[in-house]
């Protein structure tokens, strides 16, 4: 007990009973800000950020994980989502909506647009999809850059500014507020507000993947064939995967477009797409704990390479090799390539459930 | 006239170039039913390898015939080419012919995104100047219509090409094998077929293909760069698809119908959308005539030949 | 008698193959039912044209007096037309109760708004169902394995979960494709008393089998298919009887 336990202390943690594990994940989730506000404001930035691509992450691996169908634009539905906000909530236009009205506007373009692009490429081969996405992401980003004339409407490459901030129940969330003395920063309030999304959203998906439509999308995954054969509507059931995905990929770009209060084509490229993919395949696809670790992983990932990789390179070889961004770029392809050869269920793998547990004694 | 002349002479151009890189996705797609999204990074590292060759020859050798330096260039583009896609083939996709659908795709994303970083480490992020070894002078066979010719060459080597790959997939032994595998990995294992051997030397065909396809590109474009196979690559699988994919000549006269659209697009896009959408839009054709093939004629032009996995 | 299934003049052809030519045969309510014929007869043909995996080139399948639709495989289930496959094919990384549960996929309807919200009659549906599919478990007798993932199961019960999955949908007829094939002897004893259970309880079995011994034990009547077409029909004893049925066994390269 006191030498054994102490000298294999990992695998230890990993066994944690999940009545441990549960509040023990809820108590690092509210105390993240704090303790990264010690580090420095910009890493609330960071976690901020991590939770807007968790929140990518989990509408995607509904499309690609749950569904097996591999969304390579999934960020145009990000795009449409963030433009939505900074069109409907900017001095741009000069239109001012609040955030429960232009959020789920943007949801509806963002679905619609998926279920546009999914009718006529669902009934075929499953891989062409792949492509019709990457062409839709590289159409919608070509429309961001050039529809700034003959009628401005995106303003080109320069983007939206000065966009409206979550402002929930007259609490201006890009404002830090004065609670009874506290001073909590305005990275902070968006932390939480994002928090409470993410939480959302896991409990959402949770509720779809332990359903007649979940354990539908995993058959299709797993065999088509099969999935008809018991009388699945295959395409409905694809299309609604894929819309649904559409759906969370429209919110947090509004949440992104509040965050930021700035938009611009650059923010929405393919590399963009890829991260999100790349945040899937490293958690494990459908496993959604994996895909949230994968998450917060590859949006920490820039930060610790600026971080440690820069400096060791000055150190070994007096000057950098290769900068943070090639870097980056490196280790996601690498990540996607010897992932699926070496480790395809991920790095945390975990059985992704598609009925509750709990049903013997029920 | 005269336009309309012009806009079908540089779409022939542009169109026979997507047919060279299309015809290497649709041989891997009929053979593996596999979208090698990293085919399209082959076309770049042809140019760049190229660009590196001619650039090393010159500066070693000054006053060489350009016409040397092309040669040297495609001799050395096409192997590296070649081999670049065998490794890509053996590395990456052999042990996953019988995984899950979706496990390929993603490796061949992430091969597509390797390659691009390497060629970015290796030759930086900078556009590269693009040597003109045939003569761009224009010239004017009639009054109003300009060609080069670099354009002619262009036209001439790729329809060379398609012609020898006819050949040898309708004459030769590896030909016969290769639709045999096409039509079904098991039965051609039953005949004595070493569907790896073929499955390899599809990959490296193709490779070659896109190695020279790279070469007329920059040469066309007088650039090269680290991310200039990307978009080249999509609308070759574009063409492929609207040729019907697996099919060869659909390949072909997908990439040429392809070129034409785009040119004539470009052309007249202004007139059609009223000043709404200008030439910058010329991009998005190739997806507007993928969506259109797609609801309409699935299959292609020239119907599809997919290898039978079940 | 009331007919089941009908079968009229039905085609399909491969390119030039001609996998099914004039196939008429009528399955009677409460029946077991067996398609016999050499390794390329088409049996396996007839299965995927009934089920809608592929389009009909000629004739009709009939359904309790309702023409079935060609190529669109889930309505065929609507029908209450079930089938398993002569290489099986489970959902290998669900576990044999979600495999189950997922057939049930037809015979129940919370939709998306009822389960994000988790209505009171979506929770309901889906307790029952969990229920419904143990119960089917255990009664194809891998009650046990309800939370093995399909992939890890035994071949045997690999094949019991797919005859369970496909019971899910509720069919009237379900039509088995070779479901002893790889079976060793006990496995297909164990079989042949579910076969007979399953009938017993009122449900029409269409069965392909190469061993003609359970063909003769199990099946009230068969039909013999050779190179697509049928060459003899009737019970199994008349069938044994028949000339070219004989010839079709013992002339070609298999014999049994
Ligand atoms: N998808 C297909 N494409 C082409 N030929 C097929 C296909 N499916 C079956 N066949 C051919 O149809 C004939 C009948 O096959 P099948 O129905 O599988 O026979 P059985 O199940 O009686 O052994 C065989 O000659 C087989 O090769
Ligand atoms: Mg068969």
């Amino acid at each position: 007990m006191t030498t054994n336990s102490t000298a294999l202390p990992l695998p230890a943690s990993f066994a944690l009973d999940r009545r441990i594990q549960r509040p023990l994940v809820i108590l690092l989730a509210l105390a993240a800000p704090l303790v990264a506000l010690s580090m420095g404001k910009s890493w609330v930035r960071v976690l901020d950020f991590a939770l807007l691509y968790v929140l990518l992450a989990i509408g995607l691996n509904l499309v690609v994980g749950f569904a097996g169908l591999l969304d390579l634009g999934y960020i145009a539905f990000y795009a449409v989502g963030a433009y939505t906000w900074a069109f409907l909530a900017s001095p741009h236009f000069g239109i001012h909506l609040p955030f429960w009205i232009v959020l789920p506007l943007g949801a509806a373009f963002a679905a619609l647009a998926g279920i546009a692009l999914g009718f006529p490429t669902l009934r075929l081969r499953g891989d062409y999809l792949a492509i019709v996405t990457l062409g839709f992401g590289e159409i919608i980003r070509i429309f961001m850059n050039n529809l700034n004339q003959p009628i401005n409407i995106t303003n080109g490459p320069q983007g939206i500014d000065s966009i409206d901030p979550l402002t929930i129940a007259g609490l201006d969330l890009s404002k830090d507020l004065d609670l009874f003395g506290f001073q909590i920063p305005s990275l902070t309030l968006y932390y939480y507000a994002f928090l409470a999304c993410v939480v959302a959203a896991i409990i959402l998906v949770r509720r779809l993947q332990i359903s007649r439509i979940g354990r539908a999308w995993a058959a299709i995954r797993d065999d088509e064939l099969a999935a008809k054969a018991i009388g699945i509507d295959t395409r409905m059931m694809k299309l609604l995967a894929f819309g649904l995905g559409a759906t969370f990929g429209g919110v947090s770009g509004g949440l992104f477009a509040a965050f930021q209060g700035f938009v611009s084509p650059e923010s929405f490229s393919l590399m963009e797409s890829i991260v999100v993919l790349t945040m899937i395949v490293l958690g494990g696809m459908g496993n959604l704990a994996g895909v949230i670790v994968g998450a917060i992983m590859l949006t920490a990932l820039p930060e610790l390479l600026r971080h440690f990789a820069v400096p060791m390179q000055m150190a070994l070889f007096g000057k950098t090799l290769l900068d943070p961004e090639v870097l980056r770029m490196l280790l996601l392809s690498l990540a996607m390539i010897v992932m699926m050869l070496v480790r395809p269920a991920g790095l945390l793998p975990a059985r992704t459930r598609y009925a509750h547990r709990d049903r013997r004694n029920a | 006239m005269e336009t309309f002349l012009q806009q079908t002479l540089n779409g022939l151009v542009s169109g026979s170039i997507y047919a060279l890189v299309a015809l290497g996705y649709t041989m891997v797609y009929g053979i593996l039913g596999l979208i090698n999204f990293a085919h399209g990074e082959l076309v770049m590292i042809g140019a760049l390898v190229a660009l590196q060759t001619v650039t090393a020859l010159s500066g070693a050798f000054p006053g060489l015939h350009p016409v040397i330096l092309l040669i040297a260039g495609v001799a050395v583009a096409v192997p590296v080419c070649m081999a670049v896609g065998y490794l890509i083939e053996r590395i990456g996709y052999r042990r996953l012919r019988n995984a899950p659908r979706l496990a390929p795709l993603i490796t061949a994303i992430g091969v597509s995104f390797l390659l691009q970083t390497l060629a970015m480490i290796i030759w930086g992020r900078e556009f590269h100047v693009f040597p003109q070894l045939v003569s761009t002078t224009p010239m004017q066979p009639m009054d109003g219509v300009v060609v080069s010719p670099l354009q002619i060459f262009t036209i001439v080597v790729a329809f060379a090409l398609m012609g020898g790959l006819m050949l040898l997939v309708n004459k030769s032994r590896l030909g016969r094998a290769m639709r045999a595998t096409a039509e079904n990995h098991r039965v051609a294992g039953l005949m004595g077929i070493n569907a790896n051997g073929v499955i390899a030397a599809t990959f490296i065909i193709g490779s070659g293909l896109a190695a020279l396809a790279g070469v007329l590109f920059a040469s066309n474009y007088a650039i090269a760069h680290y991310a200039m196979g990307f978009t080249p690559g999509l609308k070759a699988f574009t063409a492929a698809v609207l040729g019907g994919i697996g099919n060869l000549p659909g390949a072909m006269v997908g990439g040429l119908v392809l070129g034409l659209v785009e040119s004539f697009g470009a052309g007249y896009i202004e007139h059609l959308t009223f000043g709404f959408l200008n030439s910058s839009y010329q991009d998005i054709f190739a997806f507007m005539i993928l969506g259109a093939v797609l609801i309409f004629r699935p299959s292609g032009l020239l119907g599809e030949r997919v290898a039978d996995r079940a | 008698m009331i007919t089941l299934l009908e079968s009229r003049a039905v085609n399909k052809r491969f390119g030039g193959l001609k996998a099914l030519t004039d196939v008429s045969l009528t399955i009677r309510k409460g029946e077991v039912y067996g398609l016999i014929g050499p390794n390329g007869a088409g049996k396996t043909t007839f299965f995927n044209v009934l089920t809608g995996a592929y389009a009909i080139d000629g004739g009709e399948f009939v359904m309790n007096g309702a023409e079935l639709p060609s190529a669109k495989p889930h309505l065929v289930v609507q029908h209450g037309i079930a089938r398993t496959f002569q290489n099986i094919r489970l959902f290998r990384e669900l576990t044999a109760l979600e495999n189950v549960m997922a057939g049930h996929h037809i015979r129940s309807s919370a939709g998306v708004w009822g389960i994000l919200t988790q209505s009171r009659a979506a929770r309901e549906e889906e307790r029952l169902m969990q229920e419904r599919a143990l119960e089917i478990l255990d009664y194809v007798g891998i009650g046990r394995h309800a939370d093995t993932v399909a992939r890890n199961l035994s071949y045997g019960d690999q094949r019991r979960l797919e005859i369970a999955r496909a019971l899910a949908t509720e069919p009237q007829l379900l039509a088995l494709d070779e479901p002893a094939a790889g079976m060793n002897a006990t496995e297909t004893a164990g079989l042949r008393t579910l076969v007979d259970t399953i009938r017993g309880d009122g449900i029409t079995v269409l069965l392909i089998e190469h061993d003609v011994k359970l063909i003769m034990g199990l099946c009230d009547r068969v039909a013999v298919l050779d190179f697509g077409k049928k060459i003899a029909e009737g019970t199994p004893a008349e069938v044994q009887r028949c000339p070219d049925v004989i010839k079709a066994y013992l002339g070609g390269h298999r014999a049994h």
